[in-house]
């Protein structure tokens, strides 16, 4: 079946661009670029479809395995470059290269006026071919190898302006935060790799399923929690989720490609590829739930007074991302991958759009800044609003199916948890309507004219404009997306793979709980924003304390800095610089210096430099040797 | 047949004897003469000493090695008399002296 290729294509596209790119004409980049990710995605559909994913029956009820070669084979450990095809790579197949294959469209117009055009499209294929080793791999390791990877593409396109500090800062914040995550992970490969002698998925959950869960509880229980904290880095959850918000710093559809559909979703489907380990560990999946949870709750109230376009979004994301693990942690695996892949449509769907708004604000993201814009970008308006309600959980459309799995999960778990989720689902309504109201309603507040200096984009127009074709029509792919994709029935697809959570009798009012709170967000952000504009402001001032700790994010970044990095910088500078360094490391390399010269100033004075003097010194010394050898007895 | 005057063969001592006074002669040469190209002479001089004793103890013993042996020491010599000259002639080349205590620039 050939499965190498769906990376390679993206692979080859990287190599090509990378390395020619610079005396290649803009649409041959844009060919080279979206056209591999196209191809990866045909293939992709012809591979599934040899499979028999589209036709009836029952498809891949065991996965589909392809083995390349044998990379490591050290004693007992065997590991091999493999990939495997099974349910859920089916859908992170065709969420990464169909969005994916989206947001390269959308790019090619979005960064049409950018510098360093050839240098941001080598890197997305290059994040694309890591994301799709890292959902095709059939073992840890590989599933690592493309885990760093799109972790190295995040860092890259974060800081794509690399002249901007702020950029660069961004991109460090997510490279370092990162490895927090990633060192986890990696301690949890080590330990799989002791306990189980192998890293093969299919080996290790087989050995997993018959253990019983009072053997290895502990070990189990320490992967657990190990690949929790990789997977809190990767998709920025609590306390590892700061990275993320400063990611935006990235152009747009770095955004949303990779900090909203496809890369930050990687730590859930590594929390459900190893769903037979947390299942073995009760104490790992109530911890996964509690993280996703109060993630998704104080992200949504972050989201709530954000006036950047990008941050409200983008709190958004780490809000429906704790979504997702409170989703995995209740049990309902598949439910969490459902709303993966609805939040891929509608989220990718929102940034792309508030790409076309700051597009066509010519770099403007203040949403304060904003306002009236549906008269100037209709099509842009219309399909953010598919995503509102999407996103919102509206019935019928996406977000209400996936948002629903979820939440019902949650109830059969524990209920308070159902109601701090119907309680962020609402604030969620509202922060996205609130973002959509300010862009879209009332009187545009931006200037007029002189749009040029904020510099992103430049037009030489002052007036709102909608974006080309190339940019709308993936908006309006992805809208169709958001709205219909909850009829794709994901829980049910996955079933084989992860039990599905049976549905208690008498608890439907919880559906329609979930959606009146989705449609209470609304109908406030409607009440705040468009009928009395001035209600926010007095509210803000009436509660001002709270008001502050929102606007600034609970001072979460403020506290990591005074508790983990000044110390650590400061660590580093007095103890490992001016002293292990300085004093003990070049101390004892000066020091063996500055004594091989006073032995060589003594030893020197034996050199007189007559030649006579030598001979002496040999006649002397083959004399003594001699004797002593007379003195011991001769020769024998 | 009356006896001869002297014994038949030569004893080993003589043999020795000389190759000891060569070879003193030799070293005495590399330590007090001061021209360079004595000094190598005295060098080669005690090399054949040595040769010498080689010689007398493979004749003695009825063994072979000790020729081999000497083979192999003139072969160096050889080898080592054409570097040595070489060296000598850039020393004159450049010092224009072949006095050995005014070669000290090694000094220190």
């Amino acid at each position: 079946m050939q499965l190498w290729l769906i990376p390679i294509l993206p692979l080859a596209g990287f190599v090509l661009n990378g390395v020619l790119g610079r005396r290649l004409s803009k649409s041959a980049v844009n060919a080279i670029a979206a056209g591999s990710v196209l191809l990866s995605f045909l293939w992709v559909l012809k591979t599934l479809s040899a499979l028999s994913v589209f036709g009836g029956g029952n498809p891949l009820e065991t996965p589909y395995v392809e083995h390349y070669y044998t990379w490591i084979q050290s004693g007992l450990l065997n590991i091999s470059i493999d990939f495997a095809v099974d349910r859920l790579t089916a859908v992170m197949l065709l969420i990464v290269t169909g969005v994916g294959f989206l947001i390269h469209v959308y790019a090619v117009g979005y960064m049409a006026h950018e510098g360093g055009y050839y240098r941001f499209f080598a890197y997305l294929n290059l994040f694309m071919f890591f994301m799709l080793v890292l959902v095709l791999g059939a073992n840890f390791l590989l599933l690592f190898v493309g885990w760093e990877g799109v972790g190295l593409c995040s860092y890259l396109l974060i800081g794509f302006y690399f002249h901007e500090k702020f950029a660069t800062d961004a991109g460090n914040k997510a490279f370092i935060v990162n490895r927090i995550g990633d060192f986890g992970f990696s301690l949890a490969v080590f330990l799989i790799a002791k306990q189980f002698g192998s890293l093969d998925f299919a080996t290790v959950f087989g050995q997993v399923k018959d253990l019983p869960v009072e053997a290895t509880a502990g070990v189990i229980t320490a992967i657990s929690l190990l690949l929790l904290l990789g997977a809190t880095g990767k998709s920025a959850q609590i306390p590892l989720y700061v990275w993320l918000p400063d990611a935006m710093a990235g152009p747009t559809p770095v955004s949303a490609l990779i900090h909203a559909a496809t890369m930050v979703t990687a730590g859930v489907y590594m929390i459900a590829r190893s769903s037979q380990i947390f299942l073995h560990s009760a104490f790992a999946l109530d911890i996964v739930a509690l993280v996703g949870l109060t993630t998704a709750f104080f992200a949504a109230t972050i989201g709530l007074a954000q006036n950047d376009i990008k941050k409200v979004f983008a709190y958004s994301t780490v809000s429906q991302l704790g979504y997702m693990f409170l989703g995995l942690g209740t049990g309902a695996f598949s439910a969490g991958i459902f709303h993966l892949m609805t939040h891929a449509f509608f989220k990718a769907l929102l940034f792309l759009g508030a790409g076309s708004v700051i597009h066509a604000l010519s770099g403007e993201q203040d949403l304060r800044k904003m306002g009236g814009l549906r008269n100037y970008t209709p099509i842009t308006f219309w399909t953010l609003m598919c995503a509102g309600v999407a996103i919102a959980g509206v019935p019928p459309f996406s977000g209400f199916y996936s948002k629903d799995a979820i939440l019902s999960a949650a109830y059969q778990h524990a209920p308070w948890m159902y109601w701090v989720g119907v309680f962020t689902a609402g604030m969620t309504a509202f922060y996205v309507f609130r973002a959509l109201f300010l862009c879209f309603f009332g009187e545009y507040r931006g200037q007029h004219a002189e749009h040029g200096e904020h510099g992103r984009d430049e037009h030489g127009q002052s007036q709102p404009h909608e974006s080309p074709p190339v940019m709308w029509i993936p908006l309006a792919i992805l809208a169709v997306l958001s709205l219909a994709g909850g009829y794709i029935n994901i829980p049910r697809w996955l079933e084989p793979m992860f039990k599905p959570v049976e549905e208690a009798p008498g608890t439907e009012w919880t559906v329609y709980v979930s959606v009146a709170a989705g449609l209470i967000g609304i109908a406030l952000a409607y009440l705040f924003y468009i009928v009395a504009p001035g209600l926010p402001e007095s509210i803000a001032r009436t509660f001002s304390g709270p008001y502050r700790w929102i606007y600034n994010k609970y001072f979460v970044d403020e506290f990591y800095d005074s508790t983990v990095v000044n110390p650590v910088v400061d660590g580093s500078r007095t103890l490992l610089w001016r002293t292990v360094d300085a004093r003990v490391i070049d101390g004892a390399v000066n020091g063996i210096g500055k004594d091989a010269r006073g032995i060589g100033g003594f030893l020197k004075l034996a050199q007189s430099g007559s030649i006579r003097s030598y001979a002496a010194w040999v006649v002397l010394g083959s004399i003594l040797v001699i004797a002593f050898i007379g003195l011991m007895g001769g020769a024998r | 047949m009356p006896p001869l005057p002297f014994p038949p063969t030569v004893p080993l001592s003589w043999y020795l004897i000389l190759s000891a006074i060569l070879f003193t002669l030799g070293v005495a040469g590399f330590l007090f003469r001061r021209n360079i190209i004595t000094v190598f002479m005295s060098i080669e001089l005690m090399l054949n000493a040595v040769n010498l004793s080689f010689i007398t103890f493979s004749y003695k013993l009825k063994q072979v090695d000790g020729h081999i042996f000497s083979f192999f020491v003139m072969v160096v010599a050889a080898a080592e008399a054409a570097v040595g000259l070489a060296i000598i002639l850039t020393v004159f080349k450049n010092r224009q002296t072949l006095e050995i205590d005014e070669l000290s620039s090694l000094k220190n």
